[in-house]
């Protein structure tokens, strides 16, 4: 059972995110790490990989630091990384970001691959979709719980009113909510061993593309600031705070 | 050959609400508007989405659109892209359209907008991003159909009185897109009003401190009457509650009346799905906590020994 799950390199998502004058979100000089959001699907592929066994291939496409991300994975147990990483790939939308994964994840063998419903820094959750469509395999999406059978997956797929359960044959690529996992936490051990993991470095070129089948299909025309809501009257709770909440709510006539 | 296109998900066998927003948008974008609905009860679904402003209904009524995952609807889509071209394809930003939407993306290698929260026209979208807090114009380039995702409750679902020409889907679906198949559904039980629909939310975060607690918030709730419980994603994440009781970026958007946070620090993920609710009360430890940038009322205290009072107050004719 070869597993394949995709990492991305995102900010610091604590920190206050910045837009450059070309309107892309500054990337370069500011502290990020592995997205948390893909930490359940790594330990979802780490699991697996550890019951029917196999390899997990952390993919990951990005600048330079994206390598921090797979070096991260490896550290807690994936086998091997790839990282694409290219010029020509700044500012990428999610058409040229499925077209690159899907290129590179054909040159590995796989049954599975996992990934994070969607990336916190960009949030379009569609991106597995259109990877899965490129690699002609069903996409079983938002699991929240996974189990393997014989060539099979078997899900239980969060909807917005509960949930349902989806089977599928293998391959298939599986998108993985927060509640699935419970991620595990690199040893010393575990980071030490990843510094001797194979990791291969791919540019745009090693995949057969060029700039020109990435190339953005968006540009923001303009940015302004929101319709700022005024803050309003806040107050240190001195035990009558309640007094004054249920006063709000009359004024609103909720009560 | 153009077009605006709305992808109509049905519930229950009725259109979902997010399509007539969608359908009530389309129609000032000065071309001819279609739906497309596939699944059980998606003819009869064309009355409604008529109504809204379809002048035609793509409609797909076999079971092989309900029983699998989005590959037959996105195959059946695709033929109805290829054979009509439509400029622009509106989808709610939800989890059954996000499948299709990035799928189809896929196929007809066009651009894909996703989060969006307007259209002004067939190549523009607007978004929303850091929490809401700023407004990004997009410009939607590359061959149709653009595909555009657009957040629930961005639009008001107005009728317009038409009637839509029903043209029937064929489920003509190869084995290979049948491989996700849907065995079981389960309906997470919810009592009281919808919580996008409630006129009163109160919601819960990580300063509620244990999963009991969220009684607390049912009590309050139960106290106003008319107000549904909501939760932050931190809370849905650790198993505190079920997902559908999730307001923010990925959850429900509410815009009722009044909105209670409790124990909410006011995450950019959170602020998103709550922050054009007319009226914001907070309840919060952190004096620093972005949601009191955003309070019409805001009270740095114990949740657990303010919202008891408010209870007992409201309960005791306040």
């Amino acid at each position: 059972m070869n597993v394949v799950v995709l990492a991305k390199y995102i900010p610091n998502p604590t920190g206050t995110p910045q837009l450059g004058e070309d309107f892309l979100l500054v990337r370069e000089g500011v502290e990020g790490g592995l997205d948390p959001g893909d930490e359940p699907a790594i330990e979802a592929a780490l699991e697996i990989s550890e019951k029917a066994g196999g390899e997990v291939t952390v993919v990951s496409m990005g600048p330079e630091p994206a390598m921090e991300a797979v070096r991260k994975a490896l550290s807690i147990g994936a086998h091997k990384g790839v990282v694409i990483t290219d010029d020509a790939l700044r500012g990428s939308d999610t058409l040229a970001t499925a077209t690159v994964l899907s290129a590179a994840i054909q040159l590995q063998e796989f049954d599975l691959v996992l990934a994070a419903v969607e990336s916190t820094d960009g949030y379009t959750g569609t991106l597995p979709q259109a990877l899965a469509e490129f690699l002609g395999v069903p996409a079983l999406t938002f699991a929240r719980k996974l189990e393997l059978g014989e060539g099979t997956i078997r899900i239980e797929r969060q909807t917005e009113g509960g949930y349902q359960v989806v089977e599928s044959s293998l391959p298939a690529l599986v998108t993985v909510t927060a509640g699935a996992t419970t991620p595990r936490y690199p040893t010393l051990k575990g980071i030490m061993a990843a510094k001797q993991k194979p990791v291969e470095r791919l540019a745009l070129s090693d995949l057969g593309l060029s700039a020109d089948d990435v190339r953005a299909t968006q540009s923001v025309t303009g940015v302004e600031d929101a319709a700022e809501r005024q803050a309003g009257e806040v107050i240190e709770d001195d035990g009558t705070a309640a007094d004054r909440v249920v006063a709000f709510l009359k004024e609103a006539k909720v009560i | 050959m153009a077009g605006v296109w709305v992808y109509a998900e049905l519930h229950d066998g009725a259109p979902a609400t997010p399509a007539l927003e969608l359908l009530t948008k389309a129609r000032e974008l000065g071309q001819e508007v279609s739906a497309v609905a596939l699944g059980a009860g998606a003819t009869e679904a064309a009355g409604a989405l008529g109504e809204h402003g379809a002048a035609r209904v793509f409609a797909g009524d076999d079971a092989v659109f309900d029983e699998h995952l989005a590959q037959p609807r996105v195959e059946a889509l695709h033929r109805l892209v290829q054979k009509h071209g439509p400029s622009l394809i509106l989808f709610a930003s939800s989890y059954d359209s996000r499948d299709v939407a990035g799928r189809l993306q896929a196929r007809t290698a066009s651009t894909l907008m996703g989060n969006a929260t307007d259209v002004p026209a067939i190549d523009r979208a607007r978004t929303s991003i850091f929490g809401g807090s700023k407004l990004v114009d997009v410009e939607l380039a590359g061959p149709d159909p653009r595909l555009v995702l657009v957040r629930p409750k961005s639009f008001p679902a107005e009728p317009s009185g038409g009637t839509a020409e029903v043209i029937p889907v064929p489920a003509d679906v190869p084995e290979e897109a049948r491989a996700a198949r849907i065995v079981e559904r389960h309906e997470e039980e919810a009592s009281g009003p919808k919580l996008e629909e409630a006129p009163v939310v109160v919601a819960g975060g990580r300063g509620l401190q244990d999963p009991k607690n969220f009684e607390l918030l049912r009590e309050l709730a139960g106290a106003i009457g008319s107000a549904a419980v909501g939760a932050t994603r931190a809370v849905v994440d650790a198993g505190w509650v079920p997902y559908n009781m999730q307001v923010g970026q990925t959850g429900v958007t509410v815009k009722p009346d009044l909105y209670i946070a409790v124990g909410i620090s006011g995450a950019t993920q959170h602020l998103v799905g709550m922050r054009e609710s007319k009226r914001i009360v907070a309840v919060n430890k952190d004096p620093d906590a972005p949601i009191f940038r955003v309070a019409d009322l805001g009270v740095v205290g114990d949740a657990l020994k303010v919202i008891p009072k408010v209870i007992e107050q409201i309960r005791s004719g306040g």
